[in-house]
């Protein structure tokens, strides 16, 4: 770890583990089994460096933190204590692949940056679907790059020394763009600002927003345009979603302020199910493949006409399995666009 | 000579024939880092009567014939070295017959890969054929002629084990047929159970004759394709992750490819595994055997498999593949090269790491690929340096990383693949003396007045 | 000479050549001469070649330069990312010859009655206004719309009544326009592509000048050419207008019902025009217009849009037929590829396709197969009462 590194130490209060009176982090566990008295035992001895099962086990679907409404980052806990021990979540080849492909390079492209802007992290392709009414508020006043990107993907491969080490340098960055709020296109970008840095002790100068809220706000705006969907949805949510928790409550909402109707299915919300792709990666192909039976086949199951997608990973993932049942893919930002009557760039039946 | 080209027009139309600076420049060159030579014309025949004329043209006048597809090689096969008449073959473009049934087809000698692609997807969607990575451009005949490799070689061998019969006009002029059609009206072996003719012209390179028609195997094109990338952090892994793959016969082809640029691939090896199915049933069993296959190497965290994005898997899967071709201008510069051996998959590691040192020590950017041939049988590992065509000092550069490497990969018991003049020069002197003289043996008797494509397998 | 620093970057891999299936050679002038020198690869390296002092300005090099139509299908097929500069090596290529003074007696020709009549036939130039003699149009004042009709419309036979029919159909549809009539100047899009920077320069600036004295906002142009010229190369010139291919003014009337048909019960082939959809990447206008008239059932070449193959015009080559004539000239090889796709009309939406083509329907002797009607032409016979 640099020496900037090291200044960033995990604030997470054992006391509050252990008067936990549910044990939620492990106990909701989907990927291992603990019940309450369990979960204490073993985060309490995550905390003080033991070993632990947990630390073997855990599958990185980033639930704990979401699970844990005392707000003691479970999670990130056993990233670092994983980190400390050298337990690799993932082969050293994917996680050096995901380590260059973040590696700042010249490469960042930054439109005319207002007091608000809107962070695509660094993935270009949001250019493509970012646009319209409900942006031209904000566009052009976007940025991507690696030397905006988060950073916080490396939690799925225990390395946050290599956050420890980026992250500030990519709030500097984004700070000299001199914006006051920014709205950003992705859960772990939003969460990188509202979750990890403040865990870590980090100050963020500037104000995330969520892009849902800014959706939800923007439609709110525009409500005389919304021509209501009438079809009924399944949502997937991200895992990255599950590092900021607030931020689920505006699906409900925008769904409705649009109305598409959102599908009851079992593995939503707090029981949300992974896309599999970075179990893929890290595990193989048995545990990657059971989760996406399981969630498309729940999907199909749940009768909607439309998957909506919140993080490009999962859409690439699934797409074309859901698509090949009769399942719509589509990003919340283009099925708001298609609630204004705007093309989202694809034949809208 | 001015009595040469009125004979070359009188054969194939003086439109089709040229002696001017222009063409004598073009022709005289190829993309690679061979030193040019021109011609003293260039033909373009349009039938086997035209081929047989000019060949016999050139034999009574003792002139050199080069034949010639897209002049792809990079190795500069094409350049007639001694120059005479390059024979551009492209004219003679006709698919002339596909046995749906006994899947195969009779192309002409100057037919493009990319052409015969677009002619089976239009009217046979139900076969195909083993495509290289080289450009839409070239031709089967040259493919074969070279012993290229393609989209199936890991299930079926070298794209030449695919012939299934051949026509040549020898360098006297007279037109062989080679295999079954020798005999009957159908193609379907280019050898057995008759003596196998076809070893006299396919790996000549254009020294034993012109190859004027190519039967080729055709194969069951299942309705779905996909591709996995499985990478690991060093080469050592790289045989054994082979040899499991290839055990479980379910893949199309297997690709290795390790590149310093985009960081993406930077200090990886990537095992680009194609499969193909015509269900979903049948694609995912596949993907779950390959998976599975791999299993302990993912365990041990030792690799795993990467996510491909769209945009990758689109031009992954595209077929010829395009994105082969654009390595040429990784420096702004329109050109690369390799040395391109067919080497056992174990020696891999030392491929890999010999590469890399001739990258730094001769300051290039380089890709290694390799592809898969039969069952792990051997691999094709191609030291590839991309280079500025207008930067000398680089080129020279790249041609001492290339000597090097040729000389690495004989060291470890390699064979060049499409080698240069000096490769071949090399090769004979290696070789057993016994085969040198067989083969200068097959040379004197085919073409005693030493006119076809003089220069190269030239036995001393 | 300018983009002198890509020529060594090409690989002479030959994708360029080809259509998007590689079903067919798409480079007009490769498929004629059938040697790599004609290929886009060929010229790339030849013309670094001269530049080098390996090769002279011969006939033959001026022949390989002045052959190519400029249709842009390399552009489109070119697996580099220089691709999109292609055409403009080949004409700053042929700039460079014009400044060396030796470029082939055609195109020495044509830019000499450029420059001494205003048009490339050797006309005068009072009587480049006279194809509308008789018809409902007036000179342009303050109407909505310039009319420009370009130097084939004006004076070629074929070119007029083209011209002619898109006057009466835009008068019908109650379209508010103006022509310049004898005013009129020559557009300089071929001028520019055979290499004559000053010529065109000239023209450009006299034609930006007129249309700001006239006060000219929008202008439909019955040529792609001219629309190109317009559209990309004005701009920078500093002549900014709003300009329409008449194809696209057609649709849009279509689509607000200005413009409705009542029958052509043909079978109609659209040729893409390589100015308007390569060049400018309009090809549904054209065929939104066919669609709409009923009984008009329309088919597709199965090389068409981005992989349409040229007519062989382009370039210049409408003009100086270095690459036309014989069996495998573009015009003629273009009425093969109709006649196979079926087609009883070959649809075109250029006046220069429009010649091109009936030359090639003569080549071809298929007068009683297939006939080349431009869109204009089957509007104006579709329409209503």
């Amino acid at each position: 770890m640099s020496e900037a590194g090291s200044m960033f130490t995990l604030q997470f209060d054992e006391a509050i583990c252990a008067s936990c009176p549910s044990g939620a982090c492990l106990v909701k566990c989907q990927y291992l089994e603990a019940d309450r008295e369990q979960a204490k035992r073993e985060m309490l001895k995550i905390f003080r460096g033991e070993d632990s099962r947990v630390l073997q086990e855990c599958v990185t679907c980033y639930a704990c933190e979401e699970y844990c409404k005392r707000g003691n980052h479970p999670f990130y806990l056993i990233t670092q204590r994983r980190e400390e021990k050298g337990i690799l979540t993932a082969p050293r080849a994917i996680t050096r692949q995901w380590i260059n492909i973040g590696e700042p390079r010249g490469k960042y492209e930054v439109g005319e940056i207002k007091e608000r802007a809107l962070s695509f992290g660094f993935m270009p392709q949001f250019k493509d679907i970012v646009k319209g009414k409900l942006f031209e508020d904000v566009m052009p006043g976007y940025f991507f790059g690696q030397e905006y990107f988060c950073n916080v993907v490396y939690i799925h491969f225990a390395n946050t020394a290599v956050i420890k080490e980026r992250l500030p340098r990519v709030i500097r960055n984004i700070q000299e763009l001199g914006v006051k709020e920014v709205v950003f296109m992705h859960d772990e970008c939003y969460a990188a600002f509202s979750s990890l840095a403040p865990a870590f002790g980090m100050e963020v100068p500037f104000k995330p927003i969520h892009y849902f809220e800014y959706l939800y706000q923007r439609l709110e705006g525009l409500r005389g345009d919304i021509r209501p969907l009438h079809i009924r949805v399944a949502y997937q949510r991200p895992c990255s979603n599950r590092l900021c928790p607030r931020t689920h409550r505006w699906v409900p909402k925008i769904l409705d302020l649009i109305g598409a109707e959102l599908v009851t299915r079992t593995y939503q919300d707090e029981n949300a199910l992974c896309c599999g792709s970075i179990f893929r990666a890290m595990y193989g192909y048995d545990l990657a493949a059971d989760v996406q039976a399981r969630n498309i086949e729940d999907i199909v199951k749940s009768g909607a006409e439309y998957c909506v997608f919140n993080c490009h990973g999962c859409q690439n993932a699934l797409s074309d399995r859901l698509a090949r049942k009769g399942v719509r893919p589509i990003h919340m930002v283009e099925l708001c666009r298609m609630a204004i009557g705007e093309n989202p760039g694809f034949e809208v039946p | 000579m001015e009595d040469i080209k009125r004979r070359l027009c009188d054969i194939v139309g003086e439109r089709f024939v040229s002696d001017r600076a222009e063409e004598l420049f073009f022709y005289g060159r190829d993309p690679g880092l061979m030193p040019p030579h021109s011609p003293d014309f260039v033909a373009l025949p349009g039938t086997v009567e035209e081929v047989r004329e000019i060949v016999k043209l050139a034999f009574r006048e003792g002139v050199p014939v080069v034949p010639m597809g897209a002049g792809m090689t990079l190795t500069g096969l094409c350049i007639p070295r001694k120059g005479g008449i390059v024979l551009d073959m492209k004219r003679m473009n006709r698919i002339l017959e596909v046995n749906d049934r006994a899947r195969y087809t009779i192309v002409e000698g100057g037919t493009p890969t990319g052409a015969l692609k677009a002619y089976l997807d239009a009217h046979h969607p139900r076969l195909r054929f083993s495509i290289p990575d080289s450009p839409a451009a070239t031709t089967i005949a040259a493919n074969v002629m070279i012993h290229g490799q393609g989209r199936l070689t890991q299930q079926y061998g070298f794209n030449s084990d695919m012939v299934t019969g051949l026509e040549v006009v020898l360098p006297t002029g007279d037109v062989a047929r080679i295999g079954s059609c020798s005999l009957s009206p159908d193609w379907f072996s280019k050898g057995a159970p008759l003596p196998d003719l076809s070893g006299l012209f396919l790996g000549w390179l254009g020294t034993t004759g012109v190859i004027t028609k190519v039967g080729l195997k055709l194969y069951p094109r299942k309705k779905m394709r996909e591709v996995e990338i499985f990478i690991t952090d060093s080469p050592d892994f790289i045989p054994d992750i082979i040899y499991e793959i290839t055990h479980t016969e379910m893949t199309e082809d297997i690709n290795i490819f390790a590149q310093p640029l985009p960081l993406i691939f930077k200090d990886n090896h990537h095992v680009v595994v194609y499969f193909t199915g015509d269900t979903d049933e049948e694609l995912e069993f596949k993907k779950k055997s390959v998976f599975h296959a791999l299993d302990r190497f993912i365990k041990n965290k030792d690799g795993g498999f990467m996510t491909v994005g769209p945009g990758m898997k689109q031009s992954l899967l595209d077929m010829p593949q395009r994105s082969a071709s654009t390595f040429a201008d990784v420096t702004k510069g329109g050109g690369f090269e390799y040395s391109g051996p067919i080497i056992l998959v174990e020696k891999y590691p030392q491929c890999s790491r010999k590469l890399d040192e001739l990258a730094e020590k001769y300051d290039l950017k380089y890709h290694a690929t390799a592809r898969i041939i039969g069952r792990g049988h051997a691999m094709m590992f191609a030291f590839s340096f991309t280079f500025n065509r207008a930067d000398e000092d680089m080129m020279d550069r790249v041609r001492a990383a290339l000597r090097e490497a040729s000389e690495f990969a004989l060291s470890a018991g390699g064979v060049f693949w499409k080698p240069t003049v000096d490769e071949q020069r090399r090769l004979l002197q290696a070789m057993d003396p016994v085969t040198r003289r067989l083969m200068q043996m097959i040379k004197r008797n085919l073409d005693p007045s030493g006119i076809m494509n003089p220069g190269n397998w030239e036995v001393p | 000479m300018r983009h002198e620093e890509i020529l060594h970057r090409c690989f002479r891999c030959g994708w360029c050549k080809f259509t998007s299936d590689y079903s067919e050679f798409n480079c007009p002038s490769y498929r004629k001469f059938r040697f790599d020198t004609f290929a886009p690869g060929g010229r790339m390296w030849l013309i670094r070649a001269w530049l080098n002092g390996d090769i002279p300005n011969s006939a033959r090099y001026q022949e390989i330069l002045y052959s190519c139509a400029t249709c842009g299908s390399c552009v489109e097929h070119c697996a580099f990312s220089f691709r999109d500069d292609l055409v403009e090596i080949f004409i700053s290529a042929r700039e460079e010859m014009v400044n060396d003074g030796r470029i082939p007696p055609p195109v020495r020709d044509f830019l000499k009655s450029i420059n001494v009549h205003g048009n490339p036939f050797k006309a005068p130039e009072g009587e480049r206004g006279a194809w509308a003699e008789g018809m409902p149009v007036e000179p342009y004042s303050d109407q909505d719309y310039l009319l420009y009709i370009g130097c084939v419309g004006s004076y070629d036979e074929r070119g007029k009544k083209i011209a002619k029919a898109l006057a009466r159909l835009l008068s019908r549809a109650g379209v508010s326009f103006g022509i310049l009539g004898d005013r009129e100047l020559c557009d300089g899009n071929e001028v520019r592509a055979l290499g004559e920077t000053g010529l065109f320069r000239f023209l450009a600036e006299s034609n930006i000048r007129m249309f700001r004295e006239l006060g000219v906002r929008k202008i439909v142009t019955l040529d792609p050419h001219a629309y190109n010229a317009f559209r990309r190369e004005y701009p920078g010139m500093g002549g900014d207008f709003e300009v329409l291919h008449y194809t696209q003014l057609l649709s849009m009337l279509v689509s607000q019902g200005s413009l409705s048909f009542s029958g052509f019960r043909e079978r109609v082939v659209f040729h893409d025009p390589c100015y308007l959809g390569r060049h400018s990447g309009e090809y549904e206008a054209p065929r939104e217009i066919l669609d709409s008239i009923p009984g008009l059932e329309r088919i597709e070449m199965r090389q068409s849009r981005e992989n349409a193959f040229c007519c062989g015009g382009g370039g210049g080559n409408f003009f100086t037929d270095i690459l036309g004539g014989g069996e495998e000239s573009p015009n003629r090889i273009r009425i093969r590829q109709a006649v196979a796709a079926g087609a009883q009309v070959l649809a075109v939406a250029c006046c220069q396709c429009a010649k091109m083509l009936e030359d090639g329907i003569k080549g071809e002797n298929l007068e009683d197969r297939i006939r080349v009607l431009d869109i204009a032409e089957i509007a104006l016979t579709a329409l209503k009462g």
